[in-house]
């Protein structure tokens, strides 16, 4: 059992928390994940670690509330226990030799991309930071990529917070200014990913995404997490989850991870209806 | 002898469940002897005195011992023949392929049925497996320490036997729950999980630790446990890799391998009404494969409410790899068989979902390595089978996690870690494995063989090192 040592709403629908999770913290490296089970007989989630302390033998979880499975999640609070947390899965991101790298964050995926920023700082590289959000009221993480990144940019859809406009906007801007990547990390919802890549192709930078497909096992056994990368199958789990966004089927990629909707949408509201009972009972 | 032999040429025949009503339940299929039915089939067996049958069981257990105390109506006694050399009885009496093994080698199939060995196996453990005053002497400590890697029965038979001898045993296991392919590959109805689970509290009793979420390789090394002072560790992994066909239209969605489908079945109970496990409702069915493991993909979707389930396989029903007594059961529950047919595109809507299944019809031509008639494909045949969902079950092999991982350590072109004799060791010093880990997808018996004979070399190992 892994104990909740600390939880924190970042926003209406996200959240932090810490986990005690000794073994995993001490292997943990950026662009891993962790797979939980919120409670016995829940569903097989996977993670972001997004921050771990090798020290406290922490690691640091950011969750959007969106269904059944993280609904679950967030009943959970300091000094309960999430019943299985398995890792770090998955290859750490290749960050060795690079000096000036653009990290591109969507949404939520601020949390998969702030410990790839956070390592390229450390390591000494410049970091340009772009994260965008749909307002002002979803931003996440500002202060932390503020203290890592040498140039950081905010971006909404609508103009509530930073500048109007998409993460490409920005990136594009930063681009035409002169400044010469040796890399751009994308990590976000699938369609923010591929008009990243369309656009870092154009100007023949490399990119490497993050991706997210459904996922069980997170070992390789399932190949539930399998997507079309230059043509070849890869599984998401072992292979990846990074892999080069300019190689990566994106429209496949979309379809599969509307496999379950209805059935999920189905259990959302059932998650609901029990929560609301809970409340009024 | 105190009893008269029974000369029936037919094995007393196993109850089991409705066919029709099974088909849209989970319960086991199969129901077990009853006590005059076992004891009348005991005394089928002639006792042989070469024991044919018991040179043809991978553990080698006494057959005609065992058999002869159930016909003389001392189950104590069958017991206590049958747990002296198998760990698993009550698993493998149910999932042997018996007509390969010990009944293929028995005296009394020659001019009629076998023997039913398997079925009077299940019957003995399930009779002790019921009594409650079953006492597991935690055996005396010998002060050492040794890891198991994968909880399968491979590992669970090493971690046993080890613990037996006085070793402090911890076993590894990369899932949620322990049990390996018994829990997440083969379905309730043909292997109860309650066994799998009171296996499992028997060698917690006998002080093994079972560590679940532990993904060696990840977030443990092999050469971490040595680090903290295990002294030899068993590998026994499984082949969990599942392979695909490689033809367009695999991605689209209402693909899966079995291992995919069937862990969202049985290891996640989508099979229980108030799941939380995501799984789609699909009503025809196609399954691509013809051995345990498609049998099992094809009955689960049937009970999971396809009107139609079909198995396509590349050979005719004579080759089919699957155990006989499962190809009948499914023939019994209304799937089809499309044989001589091999896929060559998975279908999809605009939706990107399955739609169906086109394949070439295929012919038997000249055998090949495997000694079976190698299938050619017919000129312009293709053809279409409408499906919803496509359960690919075409093979599995080791997963790599461990092997790249673990420096020093050996595998063959198959992925297949390399041992360098019957104990398992392999290439490491202090490393042994088995099971399907070493021969690739394989057996549930051979793989507990496999688990105990490392056993005795670990412990040999230890004891040498120690001197
Ligand atoms: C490697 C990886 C890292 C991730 N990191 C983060 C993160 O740091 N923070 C975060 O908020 N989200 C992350 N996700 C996404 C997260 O796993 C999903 O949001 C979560 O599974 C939704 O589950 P649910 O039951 O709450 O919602 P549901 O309503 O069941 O699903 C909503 C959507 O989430 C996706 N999803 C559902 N089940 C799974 C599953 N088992 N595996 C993957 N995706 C699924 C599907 O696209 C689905 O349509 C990550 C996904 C992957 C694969
Ligand atoms: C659907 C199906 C039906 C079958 N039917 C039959 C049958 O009727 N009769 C029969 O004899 N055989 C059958 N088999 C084959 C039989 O189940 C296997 O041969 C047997 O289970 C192999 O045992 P094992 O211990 O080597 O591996 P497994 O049972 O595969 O167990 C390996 C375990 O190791 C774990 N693991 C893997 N990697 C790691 C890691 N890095 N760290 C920690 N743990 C890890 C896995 O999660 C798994 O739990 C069937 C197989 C399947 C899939
Ligand atoms: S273990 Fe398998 S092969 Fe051996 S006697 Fe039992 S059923 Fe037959
Ligand atoms: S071969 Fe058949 S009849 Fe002979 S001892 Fe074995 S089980 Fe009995
Ligand atoms: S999650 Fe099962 S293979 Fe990747
Ligand atoms: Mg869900």
């Amino acid at each position: 059992m892994f104990e909740i040592v600390k939880k924190e709403p970042l926003n209406a629908t996200v959240t932090k928390m810490v986990v005690k999770a000794p073994l995993i913290a001490r292997k943990a490296q950026p662009g891993q994940f962790i797979i939980f089970r919120a409670l016995p007989d829940s569903e097989r989630i996977p993670l972001t670690i997004a921050d771990y302390d090798r020290e406290k033998g922490t690691v640091t979880i950011i969750f959007q509330i969106v269904g059944r499975g993280t609904m679950e999640l967030n009943t959970l609070n300091v000094g309960d226990s999430i019943n299985d947390f398995v890792g770090p899965l998955g290859t750490p991101s290749h960050l060795d030799g690079l000096k000036k790298v653009a990290v591109v964050g969507g949404g939520v995926g601020c949390a998969i991309a702030y410990p790839v920023a956070k390592k390229l700082h450390k390591m000494g590289a410049q970091v340009h930071a772009i994260t965008g959000f749909r307002n002002k009221e979803l931003v996440i993480l500002e202060q932390d990529f503020r203290d890592i990144s040498d140039v950081y940019k905010i971006v909404t859809d609508d103009g509530s917070y930073g500048e109007k406009g998409l993460v490409t906007d920005a990136l594009e801007q930063l681009i035409k200014e002169g400044n010469q990547y040796d890399e751009v990390f994308a990590i976000g919802p699938l369609i923010m990913m591929k008009f990243v890549c369309l656009l870092t192709k154009k100007y023949g930078i490399k990119t490497v995404v993050s991706m997210n497909p459904i996922m069980i096992d997170g070992t390789g056994m399932c190949g539930g997490c399998r997507l079309t990368v230059g043509g070849e199958t890869k599984f998401a789990c072992v292979d990846g989850p990074d892999f080069d966004g300019h190689l990566v089927d994106f429209d496949e990629a979309m379809k599969r991870g509307a496999m379950y909707r209805q059935f999920e949408a189905r259990e959302r509201e059932e998650e609901c209806e029990l929560m609301q009972k809970e409340v009024e009972g | 002898m105190a009893f008269e032999r029974n000369m029936d040429p037919k094995k007393t025949p196993m109850p089991t469940q409705d066919a029709e009503k099974r088909s849209h339940n989970f319960e086991e299929v199969a129901l077990g002897y009853t006590y005059e039915m076992a004891v009348a089939e005991a005394r089928r067996c002639l006792h042989c005195k070469n024991k044919p049958c018991q040179s043809a069981c991978p553990v080698a257990i006494d057959i005609p011992g065992f058999i002869g105390r159930i016909a003389e109506e001392d189950l104590q006694g069958a017991w206590e023949i049958l747990s002296a050399s198998t760990a698993l009885p009550a698993v493998c009496g149910r999932v042997c392929p018996q007509e390969h093994q010990c009944e293929g080698k028995c005296v009394r199939g020659i001019k009629g049925e076998p023997v039913g060995i398997g079925r009077l196996e299940r019957f003995v453990a399930d009779w002790h497996n019921a009594r409650e005053d079953q006492k597991t002497e935690k055996p005396k400590a010998n002060g050492h320490k040794v890891a198991i890697v994968g909880s399968g029965p491979a590992g669970l038979t090493c971690a046993g036997e080890l613990a037996k001898m006085g070793y402090e045993v911890t076993v590894y296991e990369a899932l949620h729950q322990a049990g390996g392919v018994l829990v997440y590959g083969i379905p309730e109805f043909r292997l109860p999980k309650a066994i799998v689970a009171q296996e499992i509290e028997g060698l917690k009793k006998l002080g093994v630790k079972v560590e679940t979420n532990m993904v060696i390789g990840k977030v443990l090394t092999i050469d971490d446990l040595f680090d903290m002072g295990n002294e030899a560790i068993f590998v026994g992994s499984g082949a969990g890799l599942p392979r695909f066909m490689n033809i367009p239209g695999e991605n689209l969605k209402g693909v899966y391998s079995a291992n995919e489908y069937l862990t969202r079945v049985n290891l996640m109970k989508a099979y229980q009404q108030d799941s939380k496990t995501p799984i789609q409702r699909s009503q025809k069915v196609a399954v691509v494969g013809g051995g345990n493991v498609a049998m099992d993909a094809a009955r689960c979707a049937r009970r999971m409410g396809a009107d139609e389930v079909t198995i396509v396989y590349r050979r005719s029903m004579n080759e089919l790899p699957a155990r006989k007594e499962e190809v009948e059961h499914a023939l019994e529950e209304g799937i089809a068989f499309k044989t001589l047919s091999d896929p060559i595109e998975v279908l999809g809507d605009e939706n990107g979902f399955v739609c169906g299944l086109r394949c070439i019809a295929m012919e038997l031509g000249e055998p090949d390595e495997s000694g079976r008639r190698r299938p050619v494909p017919v000129k312009d045949s293709a053809f279409d089978i409408p499906v919803d969902a496509v359960i690919v079950a075409i093979g599995t092999s080791p997963n790599p996690l461990i092997r790249k991982t673990t420096p020093g350590l050996e595998t063959n072109k198959r992925g297949c870690i390399i041992t360098e004799d019957e104990g398992g060791l392999t290439s490491r010093d202090g490393v042994y494995a088995g099971g399907d880990a070493v021969t690739g997808a394989a057996t549930v018996i051979l793989s507990m063989g496999a688990g105990k004979e490392a056993a005795k070399a670990m412990d040999a190992y230890i004891k040498g090192k120690n001197q």
